[in-house]
């Protein structure tokens, strides 16, 4: 391996920042998006401690308001949506194609500038006093809000763009840029996850730009599109808001079961249970996911049958999520399972994701959901999917991927042990918040009755917990940067197609193109060669940090 | 059972005849929840026992699962979440159909504060009391921002919005003051923006309509943590519904529409306090004064574009009429549906009238 | 666009894949696009079934000739830019180029009209948000009718300026020859779409009294 990694051609800072490499821009979007995931992970161990007494300690309630608000807008816009399709999409997606470089490299690092802007922004109007409105800007209140409602309302509309543009880049590179004869059914699953993400990132956000436009010269020219008094109406905001922030919980998600589809069958050496369910599973939930949008408004005053037809459409897109956890599940049977960190993610992804997603199918339920709407069932039901779920896997997808990105192996029994602390950090959280909600705790509240104290008291606990477990893995992670054992072209000996490239991979991803003989989950051995330098090899000493 | 399992879960004392239903759909689907998560669990963790990695590398074979297990499986969780659907719809739809002959309650939300008035005029700020056996019909709107009526003791919740009605009901069958609490965040005090529903017997009901205070009452209007949450006791006005019948007495709607529409006269929707072109050019804002003023003299400040074609009413409205209109046309501001068939009937019914 | 220059990228394997790429590209932008009106125009359906007087009403003040007129502009435009694609395909990049320079001035005229539409609005006491002298008399609504007027012709006439720049920067590099097709084609389909969209706009907010 003479030639030099991505990490070293080129090392000024100019280098870095004027880039058109995927794999510095994915880097470069990871850095940027952990930040966000500090800000906003900030924010609400201020909020849980604060919520230690029912009358809160230490801020008012317009500061909590703020926090909360600004909680939901940056772990939302700057943190989740983009946290594994922009870092880790974008560092994988060419690599498991067989591709060079994204279709529209100066586009991507457009992608990241604008998305730079757009936190920045936001940021910004965090600094100038922030907002109160909640990261839903439901209309009359946020119209008529005297905070800074307009710069974060800016600030979330570029990075809507961002997104767009991302999703188009990556649509077309999974289109054109595949290698010659990698057929769509032969993609890695992670592919497929992202494709389907993009998508969904294509065709919600625009709604979600127009509303906000329209909502900002409402805030700043009072045009009142949603003005009662004029004649429009507040739920129709509520409807295209929902046409796009439902849609984009799949963003959030549909990345994370990518990365569990990759760990599972590298981990278990396995072929997944069935390749079509969870591509298929997928694609439906891409689409399904546009039509179940109004069962966050059961309670708005929407019609019956309205209500009715959402509800069940969202059984339907549980439904693809329900054959893609049996898949995930039936994988390991006859598999060759080693118990690595980031397959311990997966598990606790299996757990945690099962109970969000029942959790779902439970408020889907339309007459149960009315006594759970806007309470912290509801809080609990999506932090399960969005923490237990999209957190747990990005926790796995950063521990797998780890090596190929940086070529260091990170100190595996701290691995474990941070596993141990996040599962159990979480856990300790949010299940508190099921039964806060069943006793009807609304969200968004700084004062509650004090029967409800030792259930906060318990998830404020849970929440340091989890911070403290992220704290250690990120400070282990630092160090293995620099001292992690050298971890080879493949540590895991997985079949997949981006561990057939050196670690850290050259500057144009592939030294001999991508040969397509080895499926990227054939583990059978034997019945084809492996790729010529890219010899499956484990190096003991990785293993031992 | 179901009160073992309320407890577990940390449920709210059930107040109604419907919570209990919607429970027991709870604690089938919350089942469902737990035996999924641990079998999938138990499933990992025995796949991970017996088929734990003995050497490097190993190969694997290839293991597809057979399209019938598989559309097996699927079509068995579909049955069975489509299952919680008919059911929830059902009671959804429930939720949503009041029986005949429920008690209809007008809920005034703003910020933040939960107002409520009776056809008979009553009108308390905070407490609502009713009584326990009989369905009450709660019929919503809010002033400012989108607000939501939510009784855990009912599991009821229904958001109040600017510009529309919107209903839900209840049948409280247990004696007791149950917390109301506002569920859409509407403001720095959102989280203050409580109130109580006491559910009085039929016969602490019925002396509580004589003029008594009933200890819960008391209590429940005295709670500190309830701004303005004091019992206003019956003050006798629906204004406006007694305006709208006699603008309906006095043929108003051969002229006015309330729907916004333009007929011979102006619509009295949005007509309160809307600056008018009059026809001498000048402009007039549509006050209470000019709106009296109009009935009187109806000729005297004429908008530009119509006919001078009103009789005058001087004489012939009496002006607790003219000031029911007045207040009438009030409530139009932000409506936009024409009938108004949500309004309430005129005439206190004999029961609830003293 | 990115990839307009004739020469090819180091991480395609050849022209036509990079000439795919763009083209491909450019839809699935447009797809976006589309989406980003398709927020309009349900709020115009949902508004619409609630105000139909209003809004019937509304489409009568605005002058259909004017739009009509704008209609036949614009796809007279966008019918040059495909003659200028065809031109361009087949080499002859000044002819495409005299071409596209005539659709961008189209599009100018297209604007000028459409200005002209605005002031006779605001000169009759028509203006966002439900101000001016217009709505004391206009039935309920008509305010409602009127923002969405504005704010969906705006975001129109945002995309035909962000064509005309585009299209007279293409027509510029044809001129040097320095286009490629490929990426002629994507500003073509790009115009295509504003055109395509203004299509819809055009019976809803001229021709719909009904």
């Amino acid at each position: 391996m003479n030639d030099a990694s991505y990490l070293t051609a080129g090392t000024t800072i100019r280098s870095w920042l004027l880039t058109r490499d995927h794999k510095r821009i994915g880097v470069m979007f990871f850095v940027l998006n952990a930040l966000a995931l500090a800000i906003g992970g900030t924010f609400a161990l201020l909020m849980r401690t604060e919520l230690l007494h029912p009358r809160g300690w230490f801020m008012t309630s317009m500061t909590y308001d703020r926090f909360f608000t600004l909680h939901g807008v940056i772990m939302v816009w700057l943190f989740m949506i983009p946290s594994i399709p922009s870092a880790f999409g974008n560092f994988l997606l060419p690599l498991m194609i067989g591709a060079r470089d994204v279709a529209f490299p100066r586009l991507n690092l457009a992608s990241l500038y604008i998305y730079l802007v757009g936190a920045v922004v936001t940021i910004a109007g965090l600094v100038i006093g922030g907002t109160d409105t909640g990261w839903t800007f439901y209309v009359p209140y946020s119209s008529k809000d005297a905070t800074a409602v307009l710069p974060v309302l800016l600030g979330v509309f570029i990075i809507g763009w961002s997104t767009i543009l991302t999703g188009v880049n990556f649509i077309v590179t999974v289109h054109r840029m595949r290698a010659e004869g990698l057929r769509w059914m032969k993609l890695p699953l992670f592919v497929w996850s992202i494709y389907a993400t993009s998508i969904i990132q294509v065709l919600a956000t625009p709604v979600l730009a127009m509303t906000l436009v329209l909502l900002g010269v409402d805030y700043v020219f009072d045009w009142g599109v949603f003005d009662p008094v004029r004649g429009g109406d507040p739920v129709l905001y509520q409807h295209l808001f929902w046409f796009y922030s439902h849609p984009a919980v799949y963003i959030m998600v549909l990345p994370a079961m990518g990365v569990i589809s990759e760990c599972v069958c590298t981990f278990s050496r396995k072929n997944p249970l069935s390749y079509e369910a969870i591509v298929w599973a997928t694609l439906g939930i891409a689409l399904v996911g546009f039509l179940t949008w109004g069962h966050h408004m059961f309670t708005a005053g929407i019609s019956v049958f309205d209500a009715g037809a959402f509800g069940l459409l969202s059984m339907f897109v549980a439904i693809f999520s329900a054959i893609k956890v049996f898949t995930w599940t039936g994988t390991l049977y006859r598999g060759s399972i080693s118990l690595k960190t980031p397959l311990l993610y997966v598990f606790a992804f299996l757990f945690l994701f099962v109970f969000g997603g029942m959790t779902g199918v439970a408020v889907a339920t339309m007459s149960l959901d009315v006594h759970w709407q806007d309470t912290y069932f509801v809080v609990a039901h999506f932090h399960f999917i969005m923490v237990g779920g999209t957190i747990t896997a990005y926790l796995a997808a950063l521990h797998y991927w780890f090596p190929k990105v940086t070529g260091r192996m990170y100190p595996e029994r701290l691995g474990v042990l941070s596993a141990a602390g996040v599962f159990g950090g979480f856990m300790l959280t949010f299940v508190p918040h099921f039964l806060l909600g069943n006793m009807g705790m609304p969200r968004r509240y700084h004062n509650y009755p004090e029967a409800m104290q030792p259930l906060h008291v318990i998830s404020t606990v849970g929440a340091f917990l989890l911070a403290g477990a992220l704290l250690v893995t990120l400070g282990y992670l630092v160090w293995a940067l620099r001292y992690g054992a050298a971890a080879g072209p493949d540590p895991w000996a997985s079949a997949s197609y981006e561990w057939r490239t050196p670690s850290p991979p050259p500057a144009h991803d592939f030294d001999t193109p991508l040969s397509l003989e080895r499926g990227p989950y054939d583990y059978t051995g034997g019945r084809s060669e492996p790729v010529a330098g890219d010899e499956p090899r484990r190096e003991p000493e990785a293993q031992e940090a | 059972m179901q009160e073992l399992l309320r407890k577990m879960l940390f449920l709210p004392v059930e107040a109604s005849g419907t919570s209990r239903h919607i429970d027991r759909l709870h604690f089938v689907v919350i089942g469902v929840t737990f035996a999924g998560a641990f079998l999938v669990a138990a499933v990992v963790l025995a796949f991970v026992v017996r088929f734990r990695a003995r050497g490097e590398a190993e190969p694997t074979p290839v293991v597809v699962v057979p399209r019938a297990v598989e559309l097996g499986v699927g079509g068995a969780l579909l049955a069975l979440f489509v299952g919680f659907w008919v059911v929830g719809f059902r009671q959804y739809v429930g939720l949503h159909t009041p029986p005949r002959g429920a008690l209809e309650v007008y809920v005034t939300a703003k910020q933040w504060m939960w107002k409520f008035s009776l056809p008979d005029g009553r009108r308390s700020a905070g407490v609502l009391v009713v009584p326990a056996g009989r369905p009450i019909r709660l019929i919503l709107t809010s002033r400012d921002v989108v607000h939501s009526f939510f009784v855990p003791a009912f599991r009821i919740k229904q958001d109040a919005l600017p510009g529309r009605y919107t209903s839900t009901w209840f049948d409280p069958d247990r004696v007791g003051t149950y917390p109301v609490y506002c569920a859409e965040y509407c403001g720095v005090d959102h989280s203050r923006m409580w109130a109580s529903v006491v559910v009085l017997s039929a016969r602490d009901y019925g002396r509580w309509l004589e003029g008594e205070m009933p200890e819960a009452v008391v209590r429940a209007g005295a709670t500190p943590a309830l701004e303005g949450g004091v019992v206003a006791g019956t003050e006798l006005t629906t204004m406006a519904a007694e305006g709208r019948s006699a603008a309906s007495r006095y043929g108003c709607f051969s002229c006015h529409t309330v729907d916004g529409q333009r007929h011979l006269g102006p619509t009295w929707q949005g007509l309160y306090e809307k600056t008018e072109e009059l026809a001498n050019g000048q402009t007039i804002v549509a006050d209470e004064e000019y709106l009296t003023e109009s009935m009187m003299e109806p000729a005297a400040q004429l908008v530009r574009g119509y006919q001078p074609v009103m009789p005058t009413y001087r004489g012939v409205l009496s002006q607790p009429d003219a000031a029911a209109i007045v207040e009438f046309i009030k409530t139009l501001r932000f409506d936009r549906t024409a009938p108004l068939v949500t309004l309430p009937h005129t005439q206190a019914t004999s029961e609830d009238a003293k | 666009m990115a990839s307009g220059g004739t020469r090819r990228e180091a991480h395609f394997d050849s022209l036509e894949r990079q000439a795919g790429a763009v083209r491909f590209g450019m839809w699935v932008f447009l797809a976006s696009e589309v989406l980003l009106f398709g927020a309009l125009f349900a709020l115009y359906a949902s508004y619409r079934a609630t105000w139909p007087y209003a809004f019937a009403a509304g489409v009568a003040e605005n002058d259909a000739v004017l739009g009509t007129t704008n209609t036949v502009l614009l796809i007279t435009s966008s019918f040059l830019v495909a003659l200028g694609t065809e031109r361009r395909a087949h080499g002859h990049s000044r002819a495409a180029a005299r071409l596209v320079a005539g659709a961008a001035a189209i599009g100018v005229l297209f604007l000028v009209i459409k200005s002209h539409e605005y002031l006779a609005h605001f000169a009759s006491g028509i203006f966002p948000g439900g101000r001016g002298a217009h709505f004391d008399h206009a039935p309920a609504g008509s305010a409602i009718f009127f923002t969405l007027y504005f704010a969906t012709t705006g975001l129109h006439a945002l995309h035909v300026t962000a064509g005309i720049v585009v299209l007279t920067f293409s027509a510029v590099q044809l001129r040097r020859e320095k286009l490629a097709p490929h990426a002629l084609d994507a500003v073509a389909l790009y115009w295509h779409l504003v055109d395509a969209i203004w299509i819809f706009l055009w019976p809803l907010y001229y021709l719909a009294r009904g």
